[in-house]
């Protein structure tokens, strides 16, 4: 959490150009290979579903185990927020807006009217 | 209003609406990881400009703040990034042919592969095969440059919200995050393998956090989503 809070720390730049050459790398190799792949084969509906895992673990964990400020909200908060959040993007026939507004602003007043809970 | 500056401000017009609402609110969310987390506004925006895909950027933060080493951070951000490819296969057939009937340059293409991902992805799939051919392309680069600059000005804003708003407002965009995410998902659960690859990595992904909180992501993400893979080959298989 050192260092300048807009440039950050000198650390970040590696990792980030790594991160941004393998992101190319993916959409790169689909303009090359185009034509000579199936998107429907095997093979990227393995990659698709490593993907959602991948995702779907780091969701939870941000929820379960939040590393940065979020752990200042208790586990409690977390959960209720969520399923918050779902209850009203399911209400609102799946709106990924609504459900959002509802989540942030579960997690704020609950934060707020039950600050003991933090 | 087929030519192409009509065609172009139809698409920066739709590009402003629902879609690009909801993603300044994602990207907000970074914005405000960026700066919690202590990332920083220089090297968040560069993540956005060079990644434009926030799953990806989600994972990069996150195991940098938790000091995980370059390569889990370059295998995690392959392993998500990866689905990016697929979608650039199934789009691009759609955007080769330039104005008049003419082929798009090659470079052209591979710039405008940068701004694929999963809601530019989604709303051309569903836009380009309405639109006459020769005005694909000055939908798509409107389109895509609109989202690109929505999701810039995103990032900025929410690293400068997350200082200066009262602390509950601060979590609640960092919070915004794992939720934008989970709805997402929850949007296309139409296919069995992804439900099952989400289920068993929202189990797994907390359970091997403790163990290994750099690894367990990858672990998670690799078990996990070939058991999935696994699974719905299996019962496919028997269901015919």
């Amino acid at each position: 959490m050192a260092g300048n809070p807009v440039m950050g720390t000198g650390d970040v730049w590696l990792p980030l150009l790594v991160a941004a050459a393998v992101t190319y790398a993916a959409r790169g190799l689909g303009v090359a290979l185009g034509g000579r792949l199936d998107p429907n084969g095997a093979v990227f509906r393995w990659v698709g579903c490593v993907a959602y895992a991948l995702l779907a673990g780091l969701v939870a964990r941000m929820i379960v185990f939040p590393v940065g400020p979020l752990a200042a909200a208790g586990l409690g908060v977390r959960l209720a927020a969520t399923a918050m959040a779902l209850g009203v993007f399911w209400i609102t026939g799946r709106s990924v807006l609504w459900g959002a507004v509802a989540g942030v602003a579960g997690l704020i007043l609950l934060l707020w009217l039950a600050p003991s809970i933090v | 209003m087929s030519e192409p500056s009509g065609i172009a401000r139809t698409a920066v017009r739709e590009a402003l609406g629902m879609p690009g609402l909801v993603l300044f609110a994602s990207y907000l969310g970074f914005g405000s990881l960026a700066r919690e987390t202590g990332f920083g506004l220089g090297a968040g925006l560069v993540s956005t400009a060079t990644g434009w895909a926030l799953p990806g950027q989600m994972a990069l933060v996150e195991l940098w703040s938790i000091g995980a080493s370059l390569l889990a951070v370059g295998l995690a951000v392959a392993l998500t990034n990866t689905r990016l490819l697929p979608m650039v296969v199934t789009l691009l057939p759609l955007l080769r042919t330039g104005a008049a009937g003419r082929r798009a340059p090659r470079w052209c293409l591979y710039a405008l592969a940068h701004v694929i991902a999963v809601t530019t992805w989604a709303n051309a799939m569903r836009r380009l095969p309405d639109l006459p051919p020769e005005s694909r392309l000055a939908w798509f680069t409107a389109y895509g440059a609109t989202l690109f600059m929505v999701t810039m000005a995103g990032t900025a804003g929410g690293f400068f919200l997350a200082g200066v708003v009262p602390e509950p407002v601060t979590l609640g965009l960092v919070f915004l995050n794992p939720i934008y995410f989970l709805m997402l998902f929850a949007v296309d659960l139409k296919q069995r393998a992804r439900v099952l690859a989400l289920a068993f990595g929202l189990v797994m992904g907390p359970l091997l956090h403790p163990v290994a909180p750099t690894y367990g992501l990858l672990v998670t993400g690799l078990t996990a989503g070939t058991l999935a893979f696994v699974l719905d080959f299996y019962w496919s298989r028997r269901g015919r």
